[in-house]
Parts: C-alpha cells; sequence; structure tokens
C-alpha cells in the first residue's frame, strides 16, 4: 500500500476535523499523519493528510461529499513542498557532546534544551531530511522524539526539476 | 397579561413554516419540551409517533411518497439513539429527511447530563450532514441549509441539534440564505456532452444493452424521461428493489428485479449484456453477487448525481456525473439527434433471446387449493383486486421479495421499502407516513409477523391520529428468510427463527389498538377477506394471512455467488 499526500481545505467550524478522521476510518483507510492549522483566510483550515491507500480516488469523491470541505488536492510528491518538525532528545555525555553537535548542526538542527546526558533538537525539512538525520544520531541513542505530522503545498516553481533535468 | 417572548422555538417553526412543511412526525421530552408549545400555534400537522424509530420511518415514508423532505422531531438522549436506525436507512436509500432533536442545555454539555447523548457525534455517520445550533439566531439559516442539502444532489439525512436554552433564547427571525455553505456544490448537471455523445454511440451501437436502472431515477423525478429514452434506444429495462415503479412492469421492455431474489430474465440479461447502462444505481452487493462475475462482457455506462458511486464497485466505460432526469433527457436528445429520422436498432436476436427467459423462466409458485396460503398468491390477488391502485410499504425479507417480485408497479413514488439497510419493522411506521402524505390513497403496510412485531405499537399512533392504513401481516411463525438460509446453508439446524403462530393473537392485538382485526388462513378465502379490507376505511386494519411456513423465496443467487448461477427453486440445489 502506498503513501498518498491529499490537501485538504475546509470550513473553520467545530467538528470538522472528526468529519474528515471518521471518514477515513469509515472506509478503513489508515491515517499517517495528519496537521491542521488555519490559513491566510479566515475561516478556512488547512488539513494535510498523509494516507496509506492503494487509490486516493474514492477518498477524494468521499471527502469531497462532507459538507464542509471546500477543496482536495492530492499532491504528487515531486509537485510537492512538504515539511515537518521533530524534536529529538539524542543521548550524549562530556566527550562526544561536540560531536553530536557538530553533526546535528549539519542538519540545520537547533539546540533547544541541554542536559548532562542528553541534547534535545529541534529539526524540520521534508520526511527524507528527518530519517536523515536520524539515521546520523541512531549511534549515539534516540531517547525521545515527537513529530508535527507533515504539511504540505503544491510547489508552483519549476526551478528544482529544472535544476536536476540540467544537472 | 404578556406576551410570550419570541425563542429559538418560534424561529424553528417559522423556518419549518418557511420550508413548506405541512406534517412533522414526533415524540416530545424534556430537552425538546420548548419547541412543543410554538407547535400548538402552527399550521403544522404533529403526528405523535410512540417511539422516534416509528417517528423517523414515517417521516421516511412521507417522503417515499411525495419527493420532498420528511421531517422527524425527538427529544435528546434515547429520542436521538432512537432515530439512529431511520437516519441511517435514509441514508442508504438516499431519502430526503430532515430530523430535529433536543439537547441538554449548552453549558450542561460534555457533562454526563440527563438524556444527553452526543447527537451530532453519532450521527456524523449516518447522515448527510449534521449540525449543533450554538445561537437561536442560526436557526432560520441551519434550517435552511438542513432542507437544502436533504433535498439537492444526491438526497440524504440531515440533523440538527438544538439545546434547550437555545430553543429557549429570545431572537428574532430573518429570511435564510445559503451564504453559509461554501463547500457544498451537489452537481445539477445533465452530463458533460462528450460523454453524452459517447453513451450514445455505445447504446446505438450494442447488441444486447440493459438499462440498469436504480432508486435515482426515482428520486430525480426521472421515470417519464426513462419510459421515453427506453422507447427510442429500444431497450430492456431492469429496475432495482429501490427503482420498482419506475419503468411500468406491464411494459413490453420491462424485465423486472435484477439481483438476489430478482427474476431470472433481469439478472440473466445484465449477466450476459455488451452494453450497461446504470442510472442512479450503485452495483449493491444485492444486485451484483460476486462482483469479479458481473456482467463480465458488459461496457458500462455509469450515470449518477453522486460521483463517488461511479467507478466505487465497477469501473466505469463512460462515466456520467449529473441529475438522472437531465441526463437521460440528453441522452434522449443526443440519440434522436444522431439518427436522423432513422429507425432504432431492432436488436431480434436479444429480444428473441430474453422472450425465451421470460417464458422458460418466469417468476413461479405452486398454490396448493387446500392450504396452506402462498404469500406470493395473496399479493398476486390483492394486486389484482385493487388493480394495483395503492401505495405499497414492505418491512424486509421473504415477503418483501415477494411483494416486490409479484405486486406489478405501474408508476414511481408507489413503492416504499427498505433496500439499503434492511430495516425489519420498517413497514407499519413507512405506510403511516406515506398515508399521511397522500390520505386519498390505499395505503398497504405488507408485513411479516417477524416485522410487524418490531414496529406494532405504531398502529396505536394510526387508529390516534386517524390515518388509516392496511396492513397485512403474512404469518409464517418465524424469521423465513433467516430460517431460509439455515435451511440451505446451516443444514437445516434451525436456531431462534421460531416465533410461533399463535402468540400473539394478531386479530385481537389489532382490536386492542384500535384497528379492525381480521384473519384468513384459507386460499379460498382470500377474496373474501381482501374484501374485508377494503371495506375498512374509517380505521386502521390489520389482516392476518396465516401463511406456508416452510415456503422458500426464489430465484435466489446465493450470497457472494456469480450471478450466473441462480437457483430457481429447491429442485435446482
Amino acid at each position: 500500500m502506498s503513501q498518498h499526500t491529499l490537501s485538504v481545505i475546509v470550513e473553520d467550524k467545530p467538528g470538522v476535523l472528526s468529519r474528515v478522521s471518521a471518514m477515513f476510518s469509515n472506509r478503513g483507510f489508515n491515517i499517517h499523519s495528519l496537521a491542521v492549522g488555519p490559513t491566510h483566510v479566515a475561516g478556512r483550515s488547512h488539513i494535510t493528510v498523509v494516507v496509506d491507500a492503494p487509490e486516493l480516488e474514492q477518498l477524494k469523491k468521499q471527502l469531497h461529499k462532507l459538507v464542509n470541505v471546500i477543496k482536495v488536492t492530492e499532491l504528487d510528491r515531486v509537485e510537492a513542498l512538504e515539511s515537518e518538525v521533530m524534536i529529538a532528545r539524542i543521548s550524549c555525555n562530556p566527550v562526544n557532546r561536540g560531536e553530536v553537535g557538530d553533526t546535528a548542526g549539519l542538519f540545520g538542527a537547533r539546540m533547544i534544551d541541554l542536559a548532562a546526558n542528553s541534547i534535545t533538537f529541534e529539526v524540520s525539512g521534508t520526511p527524507e531530511h528527518l530519517a536523515s538525520f536520524l539515521d546520523h544520531m541512531k549511534p549515539y541513542g534516540v531517547v525521545d522524539l515527537v513529530k508535527s505530522g507533515r504539511v504540505a503545498m503544491k510547489k508552483i516553481s519549476d526551478v528544482a526539476r529544472t535544476a536536476v533535468g540540467q544537472g | 397579561m404578556t406576551q410570550k417572548p419570541y425563542t429559538g422555538s418560534h424561529s424553528l417553526f417559522q423556518s419549518l413554516e418557511h420550508e413548506g412543511v405541512e406534517t412533522i412526525f414526533g415524540v416530545p421530552g424534556g430537552a425538546i419540551l420548548p419547541a412543543y408549545d410554538p407547535l400548538l400555534d402552527s399550521p403544522i400537522r404533529h403526528v405523535l409517533a410512540r417511539h422516534e424509530q416509528g417517528a423517523g420511518h414515517m417521516a421516511e415514508g412521507y417522503a417515499m411518497a411525495t419527493g420532498r423532505v420528511g421531517v422527524a422531531m425527538a427529544t435528546s438522549g434515547p429520542g436521538a439513539t432512537n432515530l439512529i436506525t431511520p437516519l441511517q436507512n435514509a441514508k442508504m436509500d438516499s431519502t430526503p429527511l430532515v430530523a430535529i432533536t433536543g439537547q441538554v442545555g449548552t453549558a450542561a454539555i460534555g457533562s454526563d447530563a440527563f438524556q444527553e447523548a452526543y447527537t451530532t457525534g453519532l450521527a456524523m455517520h449516518c447522515t448527510k450532514h449534521s449540525y449543533l445550533v450554538t445561537d437561536a439566531a442560526q436557526i432560520p439559516d441551519i434550517v435552511h441549509e438542513a432542507f437544502h442539502i436533504a433535498a439537492t444532489g444526491r438526497p440524504g439525512p440531515v440533523l440538527v441539534d438544538i439545546p434547550k436554552d437555545v430553543l429557549n433564547q429570545k431572537t428574532e427571525w430573518a429570511t435564510p440564505t445559503l451564504a453559509g455553505l461554501p463547500g457544498y456544490k451537489p452537481p445539477s448537471s445533465k452530463g458533460h456532452p462528450k460523454q453524452i455523445k459517447a453513451a450514445v454511440s455505445l447504446i446505438e451501437s450494442a447488441q444486447r444493452p440493459v438499462l440498469y436502472v436504480g432508486g435515482g431515477v426515482i428520486r430525480s423525478g426521472a421515470a417519464a424521461g426513462l419510459l421515453a429514452f427506453a422507447e427510442a434506444a429500444n431497450v430492456p429495462v431492469v429496475t432495482t428493489l429501490m427503482a420498482r415503479g419506475a419503468f411500468p412492469d406491464d411494459h413490453p421492455l420491462a424485465l423486472g428485479m435484477p439481483g438476489m431474489h430478482g427474476t431470472y430474465t433481469a439478472t440473466t440479461a445484465i449477466q450476459r449484456s455488451d452494453v450497461l447502462v446504470a442510472i442512479g444505481a450503485r452495483f449493491d452487493d444485492r444486485v451484483t453477487g460476486d462482483v469479479d462475475a458481473f456482467a463480465p462482457s458488459a461496457k458500462v455506462i455509469h450515470v449518477d448525481v453522486d460521483p463517488a458511486e461511479i467507478g466505487k464497485v465497477r469501473n466505469a466505460d463512460v462515466p456520467i456525473v449529473g441529475d438522472a432526469r437531465l441526463v437521460i433527457q440528453a441522452l434522449l436528445d443526443r440519440l434522436l439527434e444522431g439518427r436522423e429520422g432513422a429507425a432504432p436498432p431492432q436488436r431480434t436476436d436479444w429480444f428473441g433471446q430474453l422472450g425465451v427467459w421470460k417464458r422458460e423462466k418466469p417468476l413461479a409458485y405452486d398454490q396448493p387449493e387446500g392450504g396452506p396460503i402462498k404469500t406470493q398468491f395473496f399479493i398476486e390477488r390483492l394486486h389484482a383486486m385493487t388493480e394495483g391502485d395503492a401505495i405499497v410499504a414492505a418491512g424486509v425479507g421473504q415477503h418483501q421479495m415477494w411483494a416486490s417480485q409479484f405486486w406489478r408497479f405501474s408508476r414511481p413514488g408507489n413503492w416504499v421499502n427498505s433496500g439499503g439497510l434492511g430495516t425489519m419493522g420498517f413497514a407499519i411506521p413507512a405506510a403511516i407516513g406515506a398515508k399521511a402524505a397522500r390520505p386519498d390513497e390505499t395505503v398497504f403496510a405488507l408485513d411479516g409477523d417477524g416485522c410487524f412485531q418490531m414496529t406494532v405499537q405504531e398502529l396505536i399512533t394510526a387508529s390516534t391520529e386517524n390515518i388509516p392504513v392496511k396492513v397485512i401481516v403474512f404469518n409464517n411463525g418465524g424469521y423465513g428468510m433467516v430460517k431460509q438460509w439455515q435451511n440451505l446453508f446451516y443444514g437445516g439446524r434451525l436456531s431462534a427463527v421460531d416465533l410461533g403462530t399463535t402468540v400473539p393473537d394478531y386479530p385481537k392485538l389489532a382490536e386492542a389498538m384500535g384497528c379492525v382485526g381480521l384473519q384468513v388462513d384459507q386460499p379460498d378465502e382470500v377474496d373474501a377477506a381482501i374484501d374485508k379490507v377494503m371495506a375498512v376505511d374509517d380505521r386502521p386494519v390489520v389482516l392476518e394471512v396465516v401463511t406456508d411456513r416452510d415456503e422458500m423465496c426464489f430465484p435466489m443467487v446465493p450470497a457472494g455467488g456469480s450471478n450466473d448461477n441462480i437457483v430457481m427453486g429447491l429442485e435446482d440445489l
């Protein structure tokens, strides 16, 4: 089963999130990640859903049927801007603390808490970026972590693809 | 005496009147109490049901018999939970329904207050949409939106939950708008011209086409257009359980109902078809049997107002999203335009084959002269003696299938039954709702003894509200369809299906509830019994028909099996 990302614009009304998530469970689909927040337009919220599903056609149609859903867009990964925030607590000691901090810094991670035997980082980026960060932290020991859920938006420039194409 | 303040309750009734509501079905209670006061001054008729489930099914019967939105009202907690079955029933059968429920006071919500239930949460899964009103000023807009959502696009149930303090809140009424529905855009189109063209081209060149017609044709008022199109295209028509009456059964192009208990000809015609034109039908498992073996050589044209139905079960070669009535008209226009006056395709071989199936594999039963009475025989006699001039409501089970098979439907809106959800007990309250809507017509509830016992108390509603329905209880002393499955698939090990034939005493029970109670148990007394039923018109009447305890419903495609393997009777097993 493959993962799909859906961008859903909904009315900002009580119960809308339950309606959306209930539709997924009603139809037997598993939500992998879900992030909700207001948009720049008053009264509109944006839900980013990452779902495990063989195909999305039926899910999109069922989402459209919800009265409070205004727009549904499937985001192909190639044309999506995706980001996720992660807070990760990495085990360390006074000897390797500098090395852990240097490595994390390569990922743009920011230290947000420091204790005698751990550093807590905040790092954001694509799912691949976060996965790579974790791969490099694992040897030191990941004590705890939490993710925000993925947010995504359709890309409108062709810059990235063009660059790859020319390379 | 000071004038009473204008409250949310007044606004509710003014809103209902604004929507043209004439009749509502309900049961009062604590949280909805404020709404029952302005009811006294409203021209709206309130039919006092004896159980909220009954009120809900009455509203459904009303809607199915009129095409208008049915309205049910109940209190919070148990009142609302008792409405859940009718809501889901209406959702499955796309019946336009608005349910108004009382809720505990806003301040008490979430505190496990007396008679509190999370009604909008419960309703989320069994309505098209639901509302919790938090300010009385919202009532006109929300009621207007609720009726709009219930009636448009694919119709369905909408619930409006109103806390008691909101019903009591001082407010003013304002003409409502639909401005609060930015995300609701039901398709009302006549279909994309390119798809219409592709569909007509497929239909015209088809050797073995079939029109597979579902309840959507009735909901959209497309029956007249369907008749014109079927005749112009010269294509035979099958009508699903929800579409009985969408096409006249006596028409030469009519093949009857397809599916699990459909006619051999209807089911087999679909199987052999090369072009299947589904209109307002959703490829339900009771129609398709094993989906992988369903209509294997057919190209599918699927017309539906709900885009989510297209491709849900069976891929559509030509998908057409639109209103059935408008799409059928567009198909007809395009067909006649493309013909340029030429004669329709004759399809002599196809109609020859259908004729052979009709002759060789008709619906059949054997009525022994000395009894017991077969339900099929009674239904045929009832149809003959009333010339089919009646609204027929049915419960769920064998009697429902026999009613669908043996009643000859001639027009839409005269068949009221529970298709998708299969709600036993539907017949009596639904018949009451239909009769309340169309009081000048004869309304039968064709019921089984199992179904009858589930909603029997609504006969008190019928008596006291002067809604003289005619209830026929086919008493085979058990849950006939379950018994049939136990006999066929569980080696005859009968478990919890025997209801006995003597308790209750149906005529006495009927009399106790203010109805006329009758009984018949001999085939040669059936006509006289029907005469007696027809002679009563000032009260509800209940006729117990003591029927064969062991009769099975055929044809039958065992659940999940291929529609190629139709069991015509015990001899086929």
